[in-house]
């Protein structure tokens, strides 16, 4: 039997796929990873093994912060309205050995 | 209620032919309009060979990663390995296809009207002993932590081959080494990624990978021991000899050990032969006894 | 949770229902419509993930490298449409591991097709066919549910679920140009799937006690009966093209209502099979667990590298 699992779940990411060269990046979906590294990887596998994107940005859903939507919302934690607004420009950290 | 129909067109998508359906499946024929002419003072029998050695070692080790399929750590971890394996499969497709287009006496004989191609004739209807695949491959999967020390020591060592492989006087080695290039590059830094994980995460995984890179070391020198079809292939300006490989492998392999705080293994080289002669493992009977099951049942048979 | 502002809210959330507008996950939305969605997505997320088994079973045994890869693409689409729904899922306010738990607690179901066994190599085609198939049927009115993250989640599945229904004709039309031994294996195996099949739309409309709410909410779009006939209709005429006999005396086209008639499926069989005594129930859900179990250290090991990462750190 599957005892519960103590370490904690990895966080979700936010993933956004530029199509082509020329159009914005669009939020395509989520996913999660331990790290950014690992979910640009994911990324890549997940949302893009079709060919669909030229570059991938992904960011932690918790690290997206938003206007308030026009509907009040006690339903979910009550500060911080977050919703996908403006990604900051993502940069693959430097933690993987170049080989 | 108003029926929007914008996304019921997703039916028009079973009369369409999107090449992007399934990613690297689109071929019938795997070597359509490309030049089999086999180059210039080449014997093609050393040119088959030595695209079978090569093919060999792309499907033996996409079949070990596909047994992965629906059992790994995570989802994004299921499709990446899936991935890989598709890719590995490409390959072997391609150089298989190549192997009996140069020299067809290497395709196995088939009852006289069966339509199996050539690639899968020699995928499917080959012993054991006819594999020319390096015993690294064939080994069973073990945990994610073995999956992830051989697809890094595999990864590393064929796209060092690869990039060499690129200028060969083969045309279509050189595109495959081309193409498969980009796609070992990916699977050496997932794979890298995931051993610097595991080597510096818990005591647990880092004593996994530690273990499961000591038990693969024995392995590892076969694949820099040239074998004759591969000095021949080198020398006629076609293929790479692995020898030749050896140093490059090694100091990728060393900046990668040092990242991730593990000393590199000391074991001794596996006796008892060479994959390349035929000589394997008792795991690679077995894994080829359930791979080969539908289709050398049905020799006739159309998929 | 009851607030002064509820009634005004609740106001709101009828308003966008009714306009067939979008529900979008900061909305606020009444309790039973966010578990129902918690429930349905789930239970959709769960039949992709142990929906790889069945055919991910002939992976290693495929008999062309082609078909290998086809295959092999196509039962990794089915985990990506798995990851797809639990982050639909997870902006509900529920996480993948709490529902993974609940799936191997046996607290949330998946759909009853895949506790059937795949028998022969056929058996990938005629899941393709008649198994995608009648999920398409299901799935392409769910692609304007009232719920965004769920609607945009399956548009991106029946995409790519379009095709899974393509390979499997293809496979079964090829077979039926083989031999004889081929072309048994593909009747046989559609004489195993068909009734099962024809199950997956769930129980009849009058045995069916979520489907009227669920489709004043705009969660669903068409009652079980509905979707049942227009499956039998899609698949009656691609059984002809095939040359494959449905196993169906019953089955016959309908002049005056413009629609086959078909004879009823084993409703106590559905009901065996969702109550877990199905073939496979046990087996699907063991290796389900285990592959979880087994994957534990492997997570745990990433948390631990991407804390450390975190604090700057080198060594353990």
């Amino acid at each position: 039997m599957s005892g519960r699992e103590t370490s904690p779940e990895w966080p979700l990411y936010e993933v956004f796929v530029r199509g082509k060269r020329g159009l914005n990046h669009v939020h395509v979906g989520s996913l999660h990873a331990a790290d950014d590294t690992m979910a640009v990887l994911h990324a890549r596998d997940v949302y893009t093994r079709r060919n669909e994107g030229v570059s991938v940005w992904v960011v932690r859903s918790a690290h997206i912060t938003a206007s308030s939507p026009d509907e009040k919302d006690p339903m979910f934690a009550p500060s911080g309205d977050k919703v996908y607004r403006h990604p900051t420009f993502y940069e693959i950290p430097d933690s993987v050995p170049h080989m | 209620m108003p029926a929007h129909h914008d996304h019921e067109s997703v039916y028009s998508g079973l009369l369409v032919n999107d090449a992007h359906w399934a990613f690297g499946t689109d071929f019938e024929d795997p070597l359509a309009g490309v030049d089999t002419t086999v180059p210039d003072g080449v014997d093609p029998a050393v040119l088959a060979r030595y695209c079978l050695v090569l093919g060999d070692d792309a499907l033996v080790l996409s079949h070990r990663l596909t047994e992965w399929c629906g059992r790994a750590p995570d989802l994004e971890e299921d499709i990446a390995l899936a991935n890989i394996a598709l890719d590995l499969l490409g390959q072997a497709r391609l150089l298989l296809a190549r192997a009996a287009a140069a020299d067809p006496s290497c395709v196995p004989a088939l009852p006289e009207g069966s339509p199996v191609p050539a690639e899968d004739a020699l995928a499917y209807f080959r012993a054991d002993r006819d594999f020319g695949n390096v015993r690294l491959v064939e080994v069973p999967n073990g945990d994610f932590a073995e999956t992830t020390a051989r697809l890094l020591l595999f990864a590393t060592w064929r796209l060092a081959l690869f990039e060499r492989l690129a200028g060969s006087r083969d045309a279509v080695l050189s595109a495959v080494a081309a193409k498969g290039r980009k796609e070992l590059s990916y699977h050496r830094d997932f794979a890298g990624r995931w051993f610097l994980t595991l080597a510096q995460g818990t005591e647990e995984s880092r004593r996994r990978v530690l273990d499961a890179l000591g038990g693969l070391w024995p392995l590892w020198p076969e694949l820099f021991r040239s074998h004759p079809v591969e000095t021949a292939a080198a020398q006629a300006g076609v293929g790479v000899d692995p020898a030749s490989v050896a140093a490059e492998v090694d100091a990728v392999l060393a900046r990668v050990f040092a990242a991730a705080d593990v000393p590199r293994p000391e074991a001794a080289p596996r006796v008892g032969g060479a994959g390349r002669d035929g000589a394997h493992t008792e795991a690679l009977g077995r894994m080829l006894a359930e791979m080969q099951v539908v289709a050398r049942a049905h020799p006739g048979g159309r998929w | 949770m009851t607030t002064a502002a509820e009634p005004r809210l609740a106001e709101h959330f009828e308003a966008t229902i009714a306009r067939h507008d979008r529900i979008e996950p900061r909305d606020w939305m009444p309790e039973a419509y966010r578990a129902t969605l918690v429930r349905q997505i789930a239970q959709h997320a769960h039949s992709e993930v142990i929906g790889m088994q069945p055919e991910g079973d002939w992976l290693t045994r495929a008999p062309s490298l082609r078909r290998k890869a086809v295959l092999l693409a196509k039962v990794q689409d089915e985990a990506g449409h798995g990851l797809y729904l639990y982050s639909a899922c997870e902006t509900l306010g529920v996480t993948r591991r709490e529902l993974t738990e609940k799936l191997l607690d046996g607290r949330q179901k998946y759909s009853s097709i895949f506790n059937y066994p795949t028998l022969s190599y056929a058996d990938v085609g005629t899941i393709g066919w008649l198994v995608d198939g009648a999920a398409i049927c299901n799935q392409v009115p769910l692609c304007r549910t009232s719920y965004g993250p769920y609607g945009r989640a399956m548009i991106r599945v029946c995409k790519e679920e379009s095709f899974h229904q393509r390979q499997g004709f293809e496979l079964l039309m090829t077979m039926m140009r083989g031999t004889d031994e081929q072309r048994e294996m593909v009747q046989e195996s559609v004489n195993r799937f068909w009734w099962p099949a024809l199950m997956m739309f769930g129980p009849p409309d009058d045995a069916s006690p979520n489907t009227a709410r669920s489709m004043a909410w705009g969660i669903k779009r068409d009652t079980n009966d509905e979707l049942r006939q227009r499956f039998v209709d899609m698949s009656v005429p691609q059984a002809e093209v095939l040359g494959v006999t449905l196993p169906d005396p019953e089955l016959a086209w309908n002049e005056q209502r413009q629609a086959h008639d078909f004879g009823e499926p084993d409703w106590d069989e559905f009901w065996a099979v969702v109550n877990g005594d199905g073939p496979c129930n046990a087996q699907r859900i063991e290796h389900r667990r285990r592959a979880h179990d087994d994957g534990a250290w492997v997570r745990a090991a990433a948390t631990a590298f991407a804390a450390r990462q975190a604090e700057g750190g080198r060594g353990r």
